[in-house]
This record gives C-alpha cells, structure tokens and sequence, in this order.
C-alpha cells in the first residue's frame, strides 16, 4: 500500500559529491547536461537519478529544472525511480524477437521469480525490455550495466550470465 | 558467392585500435596531410559519387561543398554514431575496429567545410566504445592532430567533443540529434532553416555519418581509383552491411554495389537448415520490405529503387523465415515506432498508436474493411504530414505489405 504521505529523498553529503565530480568531469558544460545524467546515473547502486540530485544539478548548472525533467522522461535510458544493482535489459526489437527472445525472457522470469519491471528481494536484479542495442549479431542478446551477453539461448548460458553478475 | 572487399574496413585487425602511433605505422594520417597540402576532397568525393551512409543517401560531395559555401565565424561538423535502426551494427564494428580513420575523416571535413569544432554523437548503447574513443581523441590532440594550428597550419583550429545519446531512436535525426547535444530532449525541429545553415547551437553544422566519414581518408589516398573500380558503372564504390535476424552466421560485410541481396543472405550462412525466407526487410525498421521473388534485386541506389524497395538506407538486412507471419513481423516493427516516436508531431503519435490497434485486430482475424481503409489512410497521413523522417519512413514495411502480401489481410468474416 502505497503511503498517505509521501517523503521525499533526502539529498545526501554522498550524492552531492557525485554529482559535483561528475560535472566537473564534464567541464561545468551545461550543454553535456544528458552525458552528465548517465554518468550519475551509473554510479549510484540502484541506477536511477534521484529527485534530489535533479534538483542540485539544476542550481549547479544554472538550468531550469523544468529542463532537467523533460530531459529525463525523455530518454528511456533514463530513469527516476529506483532500480536495482544489475537491470536485466532484454532486448526487444525484431532481430531478438524473431531468434526467441521471448525464451530468453521466459527463462530469466523462471530463474528469478520476478515479471517484467519487478525488482528480486534483495535489490539485485530487474527484468527490462528494451528497443535494439546494436548486438543483433549475438541474438538474443541482454545488457546490464552496459555489458552486453550475447547467444543466450540455454538456461546454462543464462544462469552464467547471472553469475558472472555477482 | 559474393566476394566482400574491404576498402572501408582495409585497416581492420591490422593495426591497434588503442593506439595512434601504430595507426601512423600503417600510414595513418597521411590523408589529412595531403588535405592540408591541398588536395581537393571535394572534388573526388563528386567524382567518385559517394552518398552519404547515413540513411538518406546525399550526395556527400554536394553536403561538403555547400558547408564550405555557407559563410560563419563559427562552423562545426558532427559524426552521427547513433544508429539506432535495429539490425543495424556496423558503426559499432567500423568505431571498435578502426576509431582513428573515422577520426581522421572528421577532421578532414572540418578543415575543408572551414569547421572549428567536431560533435561526436554516440548512442548509449556504445557506451563501452566510450573510453576508446576518449582515449584516441587525447591522443591525436597530443601529437598535434586536434588542438591549434594543426600539423603547422596556420588558422586550422580544431576540436573533437565527445557526446552521448541516451536511448532514442529519433535522436539520429540531424536535428533531434543536435538539440540533443545542446542538453535537450532529442524533439525533431522545423525545417527550414537547414542544418546547414542554422544547425548546432545555432551554427553552420555538417552531419555525416560514421561509415560516411571513414570512407573519407581512403578516398583521399585512392589512387589508383579502386573505390571507383568496384561495384557498377551507375553506383560505384563499396558499402559496409549488417546481415542479421533468421540467419546462420550474422555479421557486418563489405560489398561492392551491385551484388545481389541474396549474394548478402549467402554472406551470412544463408537462413537456417529447414526453413525459407518469409521476407526481407532493407535498411533498418523504416525500410521496405523485399518478398522472396525479389532476392535477385541488385543492392545499388537505383536497382533498389526501381523495385520499391529502400535504396540502401542504413545498410541492414533484417531476414525473417516461415516461423514468423507477415503480421506478427509488421506488429513487432510496430511496437517498436510507438515506443520510439517522440511524441511532437500528431501524425506520428496518433498514427502509430492506432496502427498498431489495427494491426492487433488484424492478428486476431477480427478487421473490417473499415479498419483496412483506416490502416491505409492513417499510414498515408504519416508518410506526408509528419515532421521529421521517423514519421514518413515508419509506415514503409507496412505499406510495402499491403502491396506484396495482400493475403496476410485478407479479411476473415
């Protein structure tokens, strides 16, 4: 059940710090605002931008947070709610699909206990599907964290690929 | 079996991709010097008639020329690497094999189109090409390629500036894609004013693809005029494509124009044992789609055209065996607009929401003959009234269906 109240994030001393490196590795440059996402994006052990950083990242660089919200609902690497350390993104397009993507899936929601867009117990992994990432030479293909794993096409391929993760 | 050439992959597994120095030890660079000692690339990219790889095939020696014509203090040029076309991988392959030609293509453009700063897009889903590219951006400034007064050229100031896309297939529109880089949701703009006049941050800007600027340096140093010599007397040159969906061994070949689509199919280990080629989709998500009777058609601008179906576009070969029905492809493809269309223009957002309504009661067997004048209607008004590309071309699969498979929606009552 969802909460009457909802309590926002709390900006930490840790996430400020993040931030400020990782626009600093950026230049200060206000125009890398979608490099600048990604990067904070990837460091942060669930994979997503809190609400709280938008925020600061919008006094830092001296954008509208307006900006800032349209540019993250925008882009579907993007995201605003929490993850988990490893989302399994299966790849969704055509050449997947037609090589049986759908058994990938099908084994991955087997072996993890969890639909599409849910999240294990201990925050580890998420099932998402995803438009091509450019590997339709290995399909069916699922990137975590940028790694891509190509061929997984048995449970044993499958389950490697889960224990290669942690 | 066709043979592939490599022209445009010459350089591939034959240097370190990580290091400069051992692409200067194969004669890197040597094209950009004799641009600066000026030789007229302009000129042999016309001569050769190079089109642009990108999708829209333009005539890349009229693009530069009018960059060079257009007047401003400030140009820039951008590499578009964000090729998000599905069964599309052969930037991914050019960029990990060979990142110093591309290189070397952009700045080559840059001093002849007069640029000051080079725009690398890449889509994040190449985020792991991200640090070769960085690294090899360092490098060439560090020995003087990149920076002030290059190679002892006085006035020749250029930089290269790595940005990254996040996941939008719309963003490898020339101009989502620069509204993109200035920090911005990747939403098309209107045209005009062109990209060439009015462009990134509102500057002259030139966008070519990676595949476009990689043929760059080998042109330059084609003597002998080998480019010229490959393919067919209409559409010269060689073009790099990815073969992939039902198919044996997929992967990314170079050809010459002029082989024939199944020479590609072969390339890949043909489809799997037992099975037969439903269909053939060319040149991405938004490409035409081919029916087995075509296979013979040759892959050159004109041929492909002349069948109806997409000249070229970004290079893919998508092929689907008898497991999969026309619908259930179409529906896919479908899903696929709906998710990536951005959502500015209502042709395109409405158009692929209901599309794919249809679609699903095609599927079902429970259209009317209401719903295909719909189909075709709705298909009709995104081709002509959509803002950008990604509108006019998403119907090009479904309204090539209609005309070679008419029995797939053949109404069951």
């Amino acid at each position: 059940m969802k909460p009457f109240v909802e309590v926002d994030e709390a900006m930490t001393l840790e996430l400020a710090q993040l931030a400020d490196r990782v626009i600093a590795k950026h230049d200060h440059d206000s125009t890398q605002l979608v490099g600048i996402l990604l990067d904070i994006q990837d460091e942060i052990e669930l994979h997503y931008i809190p609400k709280p950083v938008a925020f600061y990242l919008a006094e830092q660089l001296d954008l509208k947070l307006t900006q800032i919200w349209d540019v993250l609902s925008f882009y579907s690497s993007l995201y605003t709610a929490p993850r988990a350390k490893y989302p399994i993104q299966i790849c969704d397009s055509v050449v997947c699909r037609v090589n049986d993507s759908g058994n990938l899936y099908a084994m991955l929601r087997d072996i993890l206990n969890i639909d599409l867009n849910e999240v294990t117990y201990d925050h580890k992994f998420t099932l998402e599907k995803v438009p091509c990432f450019g590997a339709c030479d290995m399909a069916p293909a699922a990137r975590v964290n940028g790694r891509v794993f190509g061929h997984l096409t048995t449970r044993e391929r499958v389950i490697d690929m889960l224990n290669s993760l942690d | 079996m066709a043979k592939t050439v490599s022209f445009i992959s010459r350089n591939w597994d034959k240097y370190d991709p990580t290091s400069l120095a051992s692409y200067e030890s194969i004669g890197g660079f040597s094209a950009l010097k004799r641009v600066l000692d000026g030789f007229d690339i302009v000129a042999r990219l016309t001569e050769a008639d190079v089109q642009g790889r990108g999708g829209a095939a333009y005539p890349m020696g009229k693009k530069w020329d009018q960059a060079r014509a257009v007047k401003g203090e400030h140009k820039v040029n951008v590499c578009n690497a964000d090729e998000g076309e599905p069964c599309t991988f052969k930037d991914r392959n050019i960029i990990s094999h060979d990142p110093f030609q591309m290189l070397e293509g952009m700045i080559i453009c840059g001093y002849t189109v007069g640029a000051q700063d080079g725009y690398i897009y890449l889509r994040e889903e190449y985020k792991h090409l991200r640090p070769l590219l960085l690294s090899a951006i360092d490098q060439c400034e560090k020995a003087g390629y990149l920076g002030d007064n290059i190679q002892g050229k006085e006035g020749f100031n250029y930089r290269i500036h790595l940005y990254s896309g996040a996941g939008a297939y719309v963003c490898g529109e020339g101009t989502a894609l620069v509204e993109s880089i200035e920090g911005k949701s990747g939403r098309p703009r209107m045209k005009p004013p062109f990209m060439k006049q009015n462009g990134l941050f509102y500057l002259p800007t030139c966008v070519n693809n990676v595949e476009s600027y990689s043929i760059v340096p080998g042109l330059v140093m084609d003597g002998e005029g080998f480019y010229k010599s490959q393919g067919t007397p209409e559409c010269p040159g060689t073009k790099m494509v990815s073969v992939g969906g039902n198919v044996k061994h997929p992967g990314v070949f170079e050809v010459p124009f002029g082989v024939t689509i199944r020479d590609l199919i072969d390339l890949a280990g043909g489809v799997l044992d037992g099975h037969e080629i439903r269909l053939v989709q060319l040149g991405g998500a938004s490409g035409k789609i081919a029916t087995p009777d075509q296979l013979d058609t040759l892959y050159t601008y004109g041929d492909m055209r002349k069948a109806d179906l997409t000249p070229i576009g970004s290079g893919a070969v998508l092929v689907i065996d008898d497991r999969t029905s026309v619908i259930d492809f179409l529906r896919m493809t479908q899903e696929f607009f709906c998710h990536e269309s951005c959502g500015q223009c209502t042709p395109c957002r409405e158009g692929n929401r209901h599309i794919k309504l249809i679609l699903d009661r095609v599927a079902e067997g429970t259209h009317t003959e209401t719903d295909m004048e719909k189909l075709k209607k709705y298909a009709d008004i995104m081709t002509q009234a959509s803002l950008c590309g990604l509108g006019t071309s998403a119907q090009s699969a479904l309204l090539t269906a209609l005309k070679k498979f008419p029995e797939a929606f053949a109404i069951k009552s």
